[in-house]
């Protein structure tokens, strides 16, 4: 349960970093420390107490084993983050190249 | 089986694009118009061979607890169709535009991405599959915002990424609780193993999604990355965008996660009616105040999204018609209103209203057809958007609704006004238009008169004889809540 609630915790910083940071690195940053969240309590829900791998072996009996879908799922969702976090880097340095600057708040042509 | 190629022939088109076009924008341009041309025949002819049936695919032969499914009763043909229609037009009008903007053939691969996506969302029956095409079609998404490469382009394309991020997180989430409680990631079997669950677990998970998918629709608490994207975006791109992206992200899924899954918790479908509502009236109070004709369209895009949630909200077989049919006639609809502005911005230089004149004599397909447009929008009968908005408001009373049947009404009235504004500066103004910066081609208006007629003839929809087989049977398997398990696991 306490992981739980730490993993929770995490995904909140990493909210918490997008909603208020004001520089472009920082955002991406945060957007990062969102998704490990994400993924680790995907894993976090897989994962057995004393629980092997989960593969069979002649051999070898027949144990607790963790689930390995989570497993899978959770490779995707890290290529998919990782090309997200490309983009975003990507526009940050066109937008610095545009602005020569990284914080939003000086930069701001659409209001509203 | 047609049912895969939904995904393998944009999929496919785009990476022939990007391998044997050798950097030619005419094969590009070619191979795209195929592809999309292909995808609604067979859209169009899956939709009527179809009738009512619901057809699965197993991926790989795996059979459905083990492996992926692909799912296709008449809400996702409806839904296919609708996507093939608009790209299609999207494309014819993109021929002419792009080349004024750059001539490249990067912009049909990330569009065929985009396609490829959007029908992957709609044709799956897998929740986490659904989340990686969705993610397929937000990167196409994101990229294609930024097309222009301005400061201005490239800060509303970050704002929607990183919005588009924290949504994605939230969809993950979810599903990973999901998982956690069914151990199943196939959508009709999560729906059967949930019903004998705890009702709180519906509720986190239903909260979640909503949070989600409410960002993708653009509902009215979270609708601020909306207007910068869809005001930035080339206009066929916009058209796409507003016209179908954030309604198979953002509407289909909730449609089919709340009603098909989850099996329409009633507290869900009162957060529904709120979000509407709020949509509707503070979508069209900001629109009212805009001078740039794409920012204006884009808070239009808010608020009748609020319509749509509406007519989800209220639980009953006439509020959904009336949803279903406002889905279709608003992509119609507000495609050609961005074709319009796309067309004026390049006839005349801006997008400021207050900067342009009468062009009827000059632009006449592009006036007359966005007066069609603006007079559907605002609900004046004979166009579809009249039908639609009559059957949402008419259903709100019956459903003992009243004051929502009243911010409806409301909000017509000031969707009205707000057109009205455009058309008085904007084309039919006194002062005439200066000289035209470059002349508006075939394919533009082309694309503009075809979504015109399409705007008279969809209201045909409501007619009794074909709406029974146009808009009840998609209407039959969203209100069979529970039906979509057994015709998906057939038993």
């Amino acid at each position: 349960m306490t992981l739980y609630v730490l993993c929770f915790a995490l995904f909140l910083v990493g909210l918490y970093g997008i909603l208020t940071k004001r520089d472009l690195v920082k955002i991406i940053l945060a957007s990062g420390i969102m998704g490990y969240a994400a993924n680790l309590l995907i894993v976090l829900i897989g994962y057995r107490r004393d629980a092997v791998y989960p593969i069979l072996e002649p051999g070898k009996e027949a144990a607790v084993m963790v689930d390995p879908l989570p497993q899978a799922l959770v490779l995707t969702s890290i290529v998919i983050e990782l090309g997200i976090t490309a983009l975003l880097v990507a526009l940050a340095l066109r937008l610095y190249q545009k602005n020569k600057t990284f914080d939003i708040s000086k930069t701001r042509r659409l209001a509203g | 089986m047609i049912l895969p190629y939904f995904v393998i022939i944009p999929l496919g088109a785009a990476f022939l694009i990007v391998l044997i076009s050798g950097r030619r924008e005419t094969v590009a341009a070619a191979l795209s118009l195929a592809a999309a041309a292909a995808l609604t025949v067979l859209s169009v002819y899956a939709f009527v061979v179809q009738s009512g049936e619901t057809l699965v695919y197993s991926l790989g032969g795996w059979k459905i607890p083990i492996g992926i499914c692909l799912v296709q009763d008449a809400l996702s043909s409806f839904m296919l169709v609708m996507v093939s229609l608009i790209a299609l037009t999207s494309l014819i009008f993109s021929l002419q535009y792009i080349r004024h903007l750059s001539s490249d053939w990067k912009y049909y691969a990330l569009f065929m991405t985009l396609v490829a996506g959007m029908n992957g969302v709609i044709v799956t029956g897998d929740l986490f599959n659904l989340f990686v095409f969705m993610e397929i079609a937000l990167f196409a998404a994101f990229a294609l915002v930024a097309y222009g490469s301005q400061a201005h382009e490239f800060e509303a394309a970050f704002k929607y990424a990183v919005m588009g991020g924290i949504s994605s997180s939230l969809i993950l989430v979810a599903i990973a609780v999901v998982y956690g409680a069914t151990s199943s990631l196939t959508m009709a079997t999560i729906a059967r193993t949930l019903t004998g669950k705890d009702p709180f677990l519906v509720l986190w998970v239903g909260g979640l999604f909503m949070a989600g998918f409410g960002l993708k629709a653009a509902a009215m608490p979270f609708h601020a990355w909306l207007p910068d994207a869809h005001s930035s975006a080339p206009a066929p791109i916009s058209a796409m965008l507003s016209g179908v992206l954030i309604k198979a992200l953002g509407i289909y899924t909730l449609i089919r996660i709340f009603y098909n899954v989850l099996g329409a918790p009633a507290l869900f479908l009162q957060v529904f009616l709120v979000l509407g509502a709020v949509s509707i009236i503070l979508g069209v109070l900001l629109a009212i105040g805009q001078w740039d004709i794409k920012r204006l369209l884009a808070y239009h895009s808010i608020s009748q999204i609020g319509y749509i949630l509406l007519g989800m909200g209220l639980n009953t077989t006439l509020g959904m018609a009336g949803a279903v049919f406002h889905l279709f006639n608003h992509a119609v609809f507000k495609s050609l209103l961005f074709y319009n502005a796309g067309a004026l911005e390049m006839a005349l230089g801006t997008r400021d209203l207050r900067d342009m004149g009468n062009v009827t004599k000059q632009l006449p397909v592009t006036a007359h057809s966005s007066m069609v447009a603006s007079l559907s929008i605002s609900g004046i009968p004979p166009f579809n958007g009249f039908f639609s908005k009559v059957l949402i408001i008419v259903a709100a009373v019956q459903a003992g609704r009243p004051l929502f049947a009243l911010l409806a009404v409301v909000g017509s009235l000031l969707t009205l006004a707000s057109f009205m504004k455009v058309q008085r500066y904007g084309l039919r103004g006194e002062r005439p238009a200066g000289a035209l910066i470059e002349p508006i081609g075939g394919g533009m208006n082309a694309a503009m008169a075809v979504l015109a007629l399409l705007c008279l003839v969809s209201s045909l929809m409501i007619v009794p004889g074909i709406r029974e087989w146009t808009l009840d049977p998609v209407v039959d398997v969203i209100m069979g809540k529970g039906q979509y398990i057994l015709s998906v696991l057939g038993k």
